[in-house]
């Protein structure tokens, strides 16, 4: 009696807790933990995290900040190509990031800095990648990374196909499968959605709703005001969060993980955000937005609200910050002049990669090209 | 030997390595418990169980988005398009990740998997279903073309298609899944993608062909050896990578060249035939290389289809102009 009454105790507190029962999109509950000036305001669905997973977490913000902004800056001295700007909306990937295992899989769209680095992806990949190589997409460091997706959504299908191989081969693991707002409107995050619910695999889609897919505002996107009702269509659980609460976007992606990975199929997280940044270093938001919108989500920005919970904490202090940035700043700049000394790209490059074996007209080709080379050395 | 018709040989490949490599999964629109809509899989479901053997909603960027994680995650897919008509939704997928994973992973991630479609017209179907848009495939680097003309040569090919390593698009032309028998063995066989088949030798002038026009070239070949003409016919079997080398050899062997597609001619595998032609073998050419493609129309429906197709009568009226140039 006695246990039975334990495990009622304990399966009803599990229930409390269970973020997808608790906070309902179609009711307009989204899931808050921490507000704008770091304070906990809901307690009770504050994660278990140890303080040293906290500053690890906020650490990480700051690790793929500067990665992203040098990547802005290089970008800027011509060093670089066109790139996305992750700031402002870092949480989610790092929520993520706190939670994966070795054994899961990050699909990533291209806003998700702090997940590839986590899984291994290094600040030279990202750089070799943006900077117009595609060993920038091996990730030789992170088997389980797949290389960024350009086209909006056709991702979420390859996040469902390898979930549904993972349940297949018996094998643990669980899928992150990111998107933006603007995504959600393709036929493919339909089909993934669809796919992922019939079949019953271990994928969690993870929405950046960071309100502009470049310039057209997600109620241009969308009639639904919050996505994550869509995930009810589908028959899966969905949640909205404040996607820039570091301990919301965590709380969130671990119940989704447990979830997904004790069987129970996918799952859908909205985390509601903001790009501070350009959409790329190609766009100019100043045409769509206004400088009061910006300022306003700048103070929510989930770097400075991390960062006063832990210093009203006492677990963090703008000495360590200074001396942690330097020691980012250094990392990171090495990483860069790695890239810029990285081997020249060579003609076999071009064409080794297109198929596992070189095929004759594909090594002919390749030989014409080389033969007019030898002529223009000749002359 | 068993005698088979093309839908019990494909049935028998996909047996096969269903049965040897448990990596493999077949899967598709109705291509489970009702065995497809031409029957291709059918017993399979039965046979394997719905792990291995599914149907799949009815979505063909899903069918084709998936088998691009199931390849990520070690996996042989071999998804079925119900009808080439309907490939058009994956065509993002197709063109965007599976012809170019394997070259953007920098060789991490293998494209294993083979996408079956039935394809081509002649069986009086409804709008959609009659097209043969091998060229739209072709044109895609980092995918393989590959389409049978025979039971015996589909289930060679489809085993190899299996096997192989690269994404294999595998038309199989739904004129000729019942239109004849042969023998052909109940075990495993092979047939190297890549590699053209002379199917008859001769002098005069080299037809070349593949699918569904392959019967209809046949028979042209008779009529013109009746008139006294000596064809050397190939079926191509595999569209990309083409056999360059075969058919070359030919064309500088007869010193004329006839290309007998169904697809729209401009643009088409004819035009690469001719350009072939003039590349390869230019000073032995002694008539202009030509092709005997579809019109660049839409495939007239049932009541005007047969304007449509080649009978070996036009193919022979083609032969007969070429050698007479």
């Amino acid at each position: 009696m006695e246990i039975f009454r334990r495990a009622t105790i304990a399966h009803l507190l599990e229930r409390e807790k269970n973020v997808f029962k608790k906070y309902d999109p179609l009711k307009g509950e989204m899931l808050r933990i921490m507000d704008k000036d770091g304070k906990i305001t809901n307690k009770e669905m504050m994660p278990e995290l140890d303080d040293q997973q906290v500053i690890d977490a906020y650490k990480l913000i700051h690790y793929s900040r500067m990665v992203d902004l040098k990547a802005v800056s290089y970008q800027r001295q011509g060093r670089m190509y066109t790139y996305p700007p992750n700031l402002g909306q870092e949480a989610s990937a790092v929520g993520v990031s706190t939670v994966m295992r070795d054994i899961d899989w990050i699909v990533p769209a291209y806003r998700e800095l702090g997940a590839y680095l986590t899984k291994g992806a290094t600040p030279k990949d990202i750089y070799l990648y943006w900077g117009g190589h595609e060993d920038g997409s091996r990730f030789p460091g992170a088997p389980n990374l797949l290389p960024i997706a350009v086209p909006i959504a056709t991702q979420l299908l390859h996040a469902v196909g390898i979930a549904h191989g993972l349940k297949y081969q018996e094998k643990e693991g669980v899928v992150f499968g990111f998107i933006g707002d603007g995504g959600t409107s393709e036929g493919d995050f339909h089909e993934a959605m669809n796919f992922a619910a019939v079949w019953k695999v271990p994928v969690v889609f993870l929405c950046q709703n960071n309100q502009y897919a470049i310039s057209l505002p997600t109620k241009k996107q969308t009639a639904v005001d919050w996505i994550a009702k869509k995930a009810v269509a589908y028959g899966m659980p969905g949640i909205r969060v404040d996607g820039n609460d570091f301990f919301s976007c965590y709380a969130a992606a671990k119940q989704a993980h447990e979830h997904a990975q004790s069987g129970n199929g996918p799952v859908f997280i909205e985390a509601l955000t903001y790009r501070r940044g350009a959409h790329t270093t190609a766009d100019d938001p100043t045409r769509y937005r206004t400088k009061e919108e910006e300022k306003a989500w700048e103070d929510k920005d989930p770097a400075l609200r991390l960062k006063k919970y832990l210093i009203e904490k006492k677990l963090w202090s703008e000495e360590q910050e200074t001396e942690l940035l330097e020691k980012y700043n250094k990392e990171v700049e090495a990483q860069f002049l790695e890239f810029e000394n990285y081997p020249k790209y060579k003609l076999e490059d071009v064409f080794q990669y297109m198929y596992t074996k070189m095929p004759s007209h594909l090594a002919k080709q390749k030989q014409q090209y080389e033969d007019f080379l030898a002529w223009k050395e000749s002359q | 030997m068993a005698v088979m018709n093309m839908v019990q040989s494909i049935n028998s490949a996909l047996d096969i390595k269903l049965g040897e490599d448990n990596k493999v999964l077949s899967f598709g629109e109705d291509a489970g418990v009702e065995g497809g809509v031409f029957r291709v899989t059918e017993g399979l479901y039965q046979k394997y169980g719905e792990k291995r053997v599914f149907d799949t909603p009815l979505a063909e960027s899903g069918i084709i988005g998936t088998a691009v994680g199931m390849c990520v995650s070690g996996l042989r897919p071999v998804a079925e398009i119900q009808f080439s008509g309907f490939v058009y939704p994956a065509f993002d997928q197709i063109i965007s990740h599976v012809s170019r994973m394997h070259n953007r992973s920098r060789g991490k991630y293998r494209m294993s998997m083979v996408i079956r479609m039935p394809y081509g017209g002649g069986i009086k179907a409804i709008e959609h279903h009659s097209e043969s848009m091998e060229a739209l495939f072709a044109h895609i680097p980092g995918l393989k073309v590959v389409i049978p003309s025979t039971p015996y040569d589909a289930k060679g090919l489809l085993i190899s298609a299996i096997e192989d390593d690269d994404p294999v698009v595998f038309m199989e032309p739904k004129r000729m899944y019942r239109a004849i028998k042969q023998e052909v063995p109940e075990d495993k066989y092979t047939i190297p993608i890549g590699k053209a088949k002379v199917v008859s030798q001769g002098t005069d002038i080299t037809v070349v062909s593949f699918g569904a026009q392959m019967n209809e070239s046949i028979k042209a070949v008779e009529i013109a050896k009746k008139a006294g003409m000596s064809v050397e016919l190939i079926d191509l079997r595999t569209i990309s990578p083409l056999d360059r080398e075969t058919v070359a050899a030919s064309i500088r062997k007869t010193g004329r060249l006839l290309s007998v597609t169904e697809g729209p001619g401009t643009f088409g595998v004819g035009a690469e035939m001719i350009a072939l032609a003039n590349e390869e073998a230019f000073l032995y050419l002694e008539a202009p290389p030509t092709r005997l493609a579809g019109f660049d129309t839409i495939v007239p429906l049932p009541k005007g289809e047969h304007l449509y197709y080649h009978t070996p009568e036009r193919i022979f009226y083609e032969i007969k102009k070429l050698v007479e140039y």
